[in-house]
């Protein structure tokens, strides 16, 4: 019982860091109809930028035999500091990319997104080696306290109090704010939202920003639990957060929070009771099953095509 | 339009040609050079047939590597498992060779049916996150298939086949995709990439046109992923990859969705070029390989989306055809 219960502390643990990265899925699709297969690599940028602060400021020590430090202080600057440039760099791959496309075939824009996508990926391999480099220890795992036999560690607290914080700035931003009711306005249609004098382009732009901070949280998380950065690191955790968007229903913020638990926990507890190699088929197993017997998702609403 | 006639007079020049090369890449060349020649003929029958998906259909699939790992594994197991020695005589035979290619076509096209059927009902970027989703599981569970080598690769698949094969069937492939593509399963395919809707409104089987369109194109890549294990004669899950069919859809956009002729020029193309860069990864000391291919798949979408020939083929080009290239 200790065990199961340990497992699903760890997979709530995992499903969170799941929902930031699919909620960025989720906001571009909702305004772009584009599965920005780049996404995953701007989480993988973020760590990177994430290791260049630590080492400018000189925390955790990157290099030399590392020094927790677990000052509050220190995760919170190198979490925005993240975020800060993953949002550049998301709002510029979408300025360079994908902007030059708009209104042509959804096929090219995706064409596209591998193209970025391996970009990153080869371009961060060739500047900076392919070896993985160490994750700096920002947030000490230690025990935090039991729940029924199972240790809860500071980690998990940290990660589900930043995922949690994060959603609800998010949730707030999207349905109470000017910018968030333009950003739905169009999703809903370009050529409306742009007749009643939505700025178009620079709403992409932000939706971009934001999706990719988001995903830099969640590379910071992810990186104080599996503290190994490498150029492909975000190739897998991007796939599992757009399949959790798939599942919870592409374009509602709360049906990705929801498939990425699922998923979290589906992927620890599968590891766990045996089939651990098949972990990494899993979520596409759970994706080819969602989308043959409810392709809107959990939580989504299905649009009829209409000629 | 062309004649029946007047086609089969040019698949006969192109056997002619194919035999011709075939003698020059096994006669002529040194060893580097043939097994180049026929890395470009696998890659030019794996481009030719993801571009009938691809391409004429115009469904975007991203798996294509899987069906190709299928297709070497089942010549590998067939060729060394315990029906070895209906196949093998002393290395393998001709006969053999044949059969093993079949059975890869045909292991590889039931399993493009079994995913082509639910998954074509998806459109766009859906259908490219399933087959990408079929190809990574294919791949998984051939690391999990202890009886195929798992994790340590499937070592001493018999060596055979050779450039007339290669080319032999790379032949036999574009004709079958030319005859294809004049006929009327070919306009319905054509129908079906233009508009879906109006398509089916006007009679097409959607459904049957797609799922066969998949089916035909992975057992192309079955055979391919054959001749594949028997020219390497190790094969490894890892060879079959996300990056595999990334690849493969760079050759088919790069070439022009939807010209056959454009995917085997580009396939020519991304195959020599890694090995022409050879000096320029020893100046630099980085593999800058693949920044290329991504960074031309990304300026290509921007600056040229139709690729190098568009939809159109070779012979329609201004110095073939008073009439000027088409689409």
């Amino acid at each position: 019982m200790a065990t199961l219960l340990q497992h699903l502390v760890n997979g709530v643990s995992l499903g969170s860091i799941y929902a930031l990265i699919a909620l960025g899925y989720t906001l571009v699709y909702g305004i772009l109809r584009l599965i920005n297969f780049a996404h995953g690599d701007l989480f993988m940028l973020a760590a990177y930028a994430a290791i260049g602060t630590c080492a400018a400021l000189g925390l955790g020590d990157a290099t030399a035999a590392s020094v927790p430090v677990s000052s509050w202080g220190a995760f919170a600057v190198v979490l925005l500091a993240s975020m800060a440039a993953a949002a550049l760099a998301g709002a510029l791959v979408e300025r360079l990319a994908y902007r030059p496309l708009r209104g042509q075939p959804r096929l090219n824009l995706l064409i596209t997104a591998v193209g970025v996508s391996l970009l990153l990926e080869n371009g961060t391999q060739a500047l900076l080696g392919a070896n993985p480099r160490r994750f700096p220890e920002l947030v000490v795992d230690a025990p935090a306290f039991s729940l029924g036999g199972a240790s809860v560690s500071t980690l998990d607290c940290t990660v589900l109090a930043t995922a949690l914080a994060l959603m609800a700035g998010l949730d707030f931003w999207v349905h109470r704010t000017r910018q968030g009711r333009a950003m739905r306005a169009v999703s809903h249609s370009h050529e409306t939202a742009a007749l009643l004098g939505i700025p178009v382009d620079r709403v992409i732009a932000v939706t971009f920003a934001v999706g990719s901070a988001l995903a830099a949280a969640a590379a910071v998380l992810y990186g104080a639990r599996y503290p190994k950065v490498d150029p492909l690191m975000g190739v897998m955790p991007g796939l599992k957060a757009f399949v959790a968007a798939v599942l919870g229903g592409i374009g509602s913020l709360r049906g990705a929070v929801l498939g990425a638990m699922i998923l979290g926990l589906a992927e620890t507890l599968m590891a766990a009771y045996g089939a651990s190699t098949w972990r990494d088929a899993l979520a596409f197993g759970l994706l080819i099953v969602i989308l043959l017997f409810k392709p809107a998702g959990l939580l989504g609403t299905y649009q009829r095509e209409k000629v | 339009m062309r004649g029946p006639a007047q086609s089969n007079s040019s698949a006969l020049g192109a056997l002619a040609a194919c035999s011709a090369l075939a003698w020059c890449i096994n006669a002529a060349l040194p060893p580097y050079f043939s097994s180049l020649f026929l890395l470009i003929g696998i890659n030019a029958l794996l481009a030719v047939s993801l571009n009938l998906v691809n391409g004429v259909a115009g469904q975007f699939s991203l798996g294509h590597a899987g069906f190709m790992a299928l297709g070497a594994y089942t010549a590998a197991w067939l060729s060394t498992g315990p029906l070895a020695a209906l196949f093998t005589g002393p290395g393998i035979s001709q006969l053999g060779l044949a059969c093993t290619a079949a059975a890869a076509a045909l292991v590889a096209g039931l399993a493009g049916w079994l995913v082509g059927l639910p998954s074509l009902r998806l459109r766009g970027d859906y259908l490219a996150i399933v087959t990408l989703g079929f190809g990574e599981i294919i791949r998984v569970g051939l690391l999990n298939s202890d009886f195929l080598g798992g994790a340590r690769g499937f070592i001493g698949v018999p060596p055979a086949g050779g450039a007339a094969w290669v080319f032999g069937l790379l032949a036999l492939a574009c004709l079958a995709c030319y005859r294809v593509m004049e006929s009327s399963t070919g306009r319905a395919l054509l129908s079906v990439r233009e508009d879906e809707i109006a398509a089916e409104a006007l009679g097409v089987d959607t459904t049957r046109a797609k799922v066969g369109a998949f089916v035909a194109s992975a057992a192309g890549a079955g055979v391919a992923g054959a001749l594949f294990a028997h020219l390497e004669s190790f094969i490894h899950p890892s060879s079959f990859n996300f990056m595999k069919s990334v690849e493969i859809v760079v050759m088919v956009v790069l070439g022009g969705m939807g010209s056959m002729s454009g995917a085997l020029l580009a396939a020519v193309l991304l195959t020599a070029l890694p090995e022409a860069l050879r000096p320029l990864k020893e100046l630099t000391g980085v593999d800058l390989r693949m920044v290329l291919y991504s960074l031309s798949l990304v300026l290509l979408m921007l600056y040229r989306p139709r690729g190098l020939m568009g939809r159109s083929e070779a012979w329609q080009l201004r110095p073939f055809r008073r009439r000027g290239g088409g689409g």
